[in-house]
Parts: structure tokens; C-alpha cells; sequence
């Protein structure tokens, strides 16, 4: 087994609007995903992110901290979630992603975690 | 070729299919059956080719590599099933893979296990092309980097990005389940189609056939059948790969230049491969489960069947291309299509057709313009056609074209 990192991205000025149709639809959508993952036992972690914009970056140099605002990756693309799974190899990972990507509505990026 | 080059070529990727399965490791795999071919190419001298040397060269580059393994590490095991590529290949599972002395059996889906694997979905078109190549035709880098004109370490490193990739994501060594098939196999025909094309028109490239590209394609093609004869894509486009290189020496005049279907000299068009390609179109037929490339086949067909030009059955053709359209319903089938109208119901329904087609969709296409060109100069709009040949001319990187439509526009001109 192997562990991947499913990511999801949009545009760096996706609102949401919790309360919208959209994304009560999604929020049902994922929380199926989420429970087929569960099921599973592919499910490993997963979360949604608040905006790019609240992200700090901390850049550390031997005593010396500094601090920016903002995300790293000066983008239009921005994480706004993901999940950890776990998959017996990258097919399996690719099927749960595009079922990832169908529940959120939005792209998926399939990342594989280094082992050991 | 010498006759142990020839063992390479036609041995080199099913034995790596087969290392792949029992080290677990595309790179392991690929560097003992070098080493096997080095311990060959001394013995073999001696005691001539065996009667199945890619059963021999396979088991030796096994012994190999796991004597290797076992001297730089005492966790032979651990480090073997570290490097594996997929977790469904275990010791528990398969524990005759590592008797050391069982003499290794080449099985004919190993190689169809290294196809999907260099054709995973995962990976671009130009990284599966070269994978492919590579591991299932046995090519080297230095070879697959002329056959494409870039330079060699853009294809080295191309080919070891894609082998990092594949191992890092732990892509599976399998054939895909049934359900999975459809979709994965059409990666595998167009990484074929794909190097077919290449070798057909090598861009920019002062020969106008690079025989080694169509050759090998249409051995890849025959590799695919042989192991999936019940697929009638793939026989299409074995099919289709052979009817078009049958014409191949009639493509191209003594002084280099290209010969376009309708001006060559059909008595040079290999009838044997003529023959066969029928055979298979006919065979698809009858499964009645039309897909793409049967029908490029059959249109390939049509031409083979005419004894001149002028007896090709147009009206056939244009309801082929009609079909294919629903198919891939794209500009360059529509392009073809017009052209085949052109022929049957006569230029100017031809232009009509190519009209239909969204404006500026094939602007940069180098076919569209030539055979625009042709149409207008057939209606009589001369001019409009020489303007059409100066944007072909201004498109075509390969000179042999670019001095068939010079030709064709001076013929205007004059």
C-alpha cells in the first residue's frame, strides 16, 4: 500500500458561499466520497482550506525568522483542500480521484507520498 | 544486422517485459538484460544462438541480477520488494521467481503488461512514445532521439523522467481489468499511430520516409495483435499501417521528391502487404464493432482496391469519412472528407465542403492550405489558389513537400 496526496485547486479568487446551492450540492458530494473512503479503509485525512489569502509564509534562517503575507506560490491556482489516501498502487489512487474530482466539482491533483 | 543484433531487436523487449515482472524495476530489468545480451554475445560465439535465446537470455539476466542484488544487500528480499512496482507481484505469491535455478519462461503478457505500463494514461503522449520505444521495441535512447530530431539528452532525459514517474507512483504491472480496458488501450494504439506518422512524414527531415519509425510501428502493431487478437482496433490499425506503407514505393520519385496517391505508379505498391491489410479490414467487418482506426483501414483499403486513380470509389469514401467523423469529429477528418466530395461530386462541391468547416480552426495547417490550394486552382480561382500555396509553402518544414507544392504553385504561375 502507498500513500497518495489528493489535492484539490481553483481559482485564487474562489468565494464560498456555504449557504449557495452549489456548494450545499458539493458539501453532500463530498461527504459521500468521504464515507466511500472511509468504507474503504483508503481514507487516511482529509480537510478543506480557508482562502490562499490567509496562508503566512515563514521563512527561517538560522535565528532570523521573517514573516510574509500570503501564499507561497504567487498563483491563480490555489490548494483549496485535499485528502490523504491510501491505495494499493496508482490506479486505484487515479479511480479515487476521479471520483474526488466529481464530488468537488473541480480538479484533482494525484501526488504519491515518498515511502518510508 | 548481424545475426545476435537481430536476437536483440526481436528479443530485447519481451525479455525486459519479463525482468520487469520478477525484479519489480524497470532500470534492474533494462540493465540485466543488457548484461545478459554482453555474457551472450562472448558465449554465443562459441556455441551459436540456442534454440530459444530469449528463454536463455531472459534466465541469465534473472541469475544476474539477483546474484547482484544478493551481493549489495543481505536483505535481498527487502530490497527487491522495496524496488517493486506494484505490490500484487509478491514473494509470498510468487515465490518460483526466485528460484534461482528454474530456468524463466517468457509469457507473452508480460510484454502486454509493459505496453499499458509505458503507455499509463499518466504520462504524455511524446513520454509514452518514447517509453514505448524504448522498452518494448528495444531501441536505445540515441536511436529514439534521431528518429524524432531532438537532441538525445531531451530524450534521455524524457524517458528517465517517465520511468521516475511511473516508479515513484507505484503504477501497477498488470493488464488493465476489462472495465479499465477501452480507455486504456487507446493510449497504447495512438503511442503506435503516433510513432506510424512520424516515420511516415519525418518533419523537417530532407528524407521524406524514415523507414525505421514505420517499420518498427507496424512491429509494435504486430506485437499488439498477436497478443490481443480479439481487439478489432488493434487489428485496424495494424490493418491501416500496412495498407499505407504498401504504397510507400510509390511515394517517392527518383530525385527525392513526394508523389501524391493520385500520380503514383500503382503497379509499385506492395501487393503482399495489400493483401494482408484486406484480410484484416474483411476480419473487422465481421465483428461489426467499427472504431477509428478500422476505419482509416478501410479507407486505406478503398485506394489499394483502385487500379488507377480514376476508377477509386469516391462515394465509399465519402461515407467512410462520414463515419469516421462520428468517430473524431474534428477539423482534419472534415478537411479529408471535403476532399473526397472534391473528387466525387467535383471541386467546387469540395470547396463548399471545406467552407463548412470553422474558420481559422486550420489555419496553421499546412494540409488544409495545399488542399484548398488544389480545389481553387480546379474551379479556376487561380489566384485565390496561389495564395493558398504560399501559406503551404510557408507552413511545410519538410523540404521534400515543400518542392511538390512549390511545383504545384509554378504550374499556376507559368
Amino acid at each position: 500500500m502507498a500513500l497518495y496526496l489528493l489535492s484539490v485547486w481553483h481559482e485564487d479568487d474562489y468565494v464560498v458561499d456555504f449557504n449557495g446551492e452549489d456548494m450545499q450540492r458539493i458539501v453532500a458530494q463530498v461527504d459521500t466520497f468521504n464515507n466511500d473512503l472511509q468504507s474503504a479503509e483508503a481514507f487516511v485525512f482529509a480537510g478543506g482550506l480557508h482562502p490562499a489569502a490567509s496562508a503566512t509564509v515563514v521563512r527561517a534562517s538560522g535565528d532570523d525568522v521573517s514573516m510574509t503575507d500570503g501564499p507561497f506560490a504567487e498563483s491563480k491556482e490555489q490548494m483549496g483542500g485535499f485528502w490523504v489516501i491510501e491505495a494499493s498502487d496508482l490506479d486505484a489512487a487515479l479511480d479515487w480521484a476521479r471520483r474526488g474530482a466529481a464530488a468537488c466539482e473541480g480538479p484533482v491533483e494525484v501526488r504519491p507520498f515518498e515511502s518510508e | 544486422m548481424s545475426d545476435l543484433e537481430d536476437v536483440f531487436r526481436r528479443e530485447a523487449g519481451r525479455c525486459t517485459a519479463t525482468l520487469i515482472r520478477i525484479l519489480g524495476d524497470v532500470d534492474l530489468a533494462e540493465d540485466a538484460v543488457a548484461d545478459a545480451f554482453v555474457v551472450a554475445a562472448e558465449k554465443w560465439q562459441a556455441t551459436g544462438i540456442p534454440p530459444n535465446p530469449g528463454g536463455w537470455i531472459t534466465t541469465t539476466a534473472r541469475n544476474r541480477a539477483i546474484d547482484r542484488l544478493r551481493r549489495e544487500s543481505t536483505r535481498t528480499d527487502h530490497y527487491i520488494a522495496a524496488h517493486r512496482l506494484s505490490a500484487d507481484m509478491d514473494y509470498e505469491q510468487h515465490p518460483e521467481q526466485f528460484e534461482l535455478d528454474e530456468f524463466v519462461e517468457v509469457v507473452p503478457d508480460d510484454l502486454l503488461r509493459l505496453m499499458f505500463l509505458c503507455c499509463h494514461p499518466s504520462l504524455g503522449a511524446d513520454a509514452q512514445v518514447a517509453l514505448t520505444l524504448r522498452l518494448v521495441g528495444g531501441l536505445s535512447t540515441p536511436e529514439i532521439a534521431r528518429a524524432f530530431l531532438v537532441p538525445e539528452a531531451t530524450m534521455a532525459q524524457r524517458i528517465v523522467r517517465a520511468k521516475r514517474k511511473l516508479r515513484d507512483n507505484r503504477a501497477p504491472y498488470r493488464i488493465p481489468s476489462a472495465g479499465h480496458l477501452p480507455e486504456r488501450l487507446g493510449p497504447v494504439l495512438a503511442a503506435i499511430y503516433l510513432v506510424f506518422t512520424e516515420g511516415h512524414t519525418a518533419t523537417a527531415s530532407a528524407e521524406l520516409i524514415c523507414l525505421d519509425l514505420s517499420e518498427e510501428a507496424i512491429r509494435l502493431g504486430r506485437v499488439l495483435v498477436e497478443l490481443m487478437p480479439d481487439e478489432p482496433e488493434a487489428v485496424g490499425l495494424l490493418a491501416m499501417m500496412l495498407l499505407s506503407d504498401a504504397r510507400r514505393p510509390a511515394r517517392i520519385a527518383p530525385d527525392g521528391s513526394m508523389i501524391r496517391l493520385s500520380d503514383q505508379d500503382r503497379t509499385l505498391w506492395n501487393r503482399e502487404l495489400i493483401t494482408e491489410g484486406h484480410r484484416l479490414v474483411r476480419a473487422c467487418l465481421r465483428r461489426n464493432q467499427p472504431g477509428q482506426f478500422q476505419i482509416q483501414a478501410a479507407i486505406a483499403a478503398v485506394h489499394a482496391d483502385a487500379a488507377t486513380a480514376g476508377l477509386t470509389d469516391w462515394a465509399q469514401l465519402v461515407a467512410l469519412y462520414d463515419q469516421l467523423y462520428t468517430f473524431r469529429p474534428n477539423a482534419v477528418v472534415a478537411m479529408n472528407r471535403a476532399i473526397a466530395v472534391g473528387e466525387h461530386l467535383g471541386a467546387a462541391a469540395g470547396l463548399g465542403a471545406l467552407d463548412e468547416i470553422e474558420a481559422g480552426l486550420l489555419d496553421d495547417y499546412q494540409p488544409f492550405h495545399a488542399a484548398r490550394a488544389d480545389l481553387l486552382a480546379r474551379t479556376g480561382l487561380t489566384d485565390e489558389a496561389i495564395t493558398a500555396y504560399a501559406r503551404a509553402i510557408e507552413l511545410t518544414d519538410n523540404p521534400t513537400e515543400r518542392r511538390f507544392l512549390l511545383r504545384q504553385r509554378d504550374r499556376l504561375v507559368g
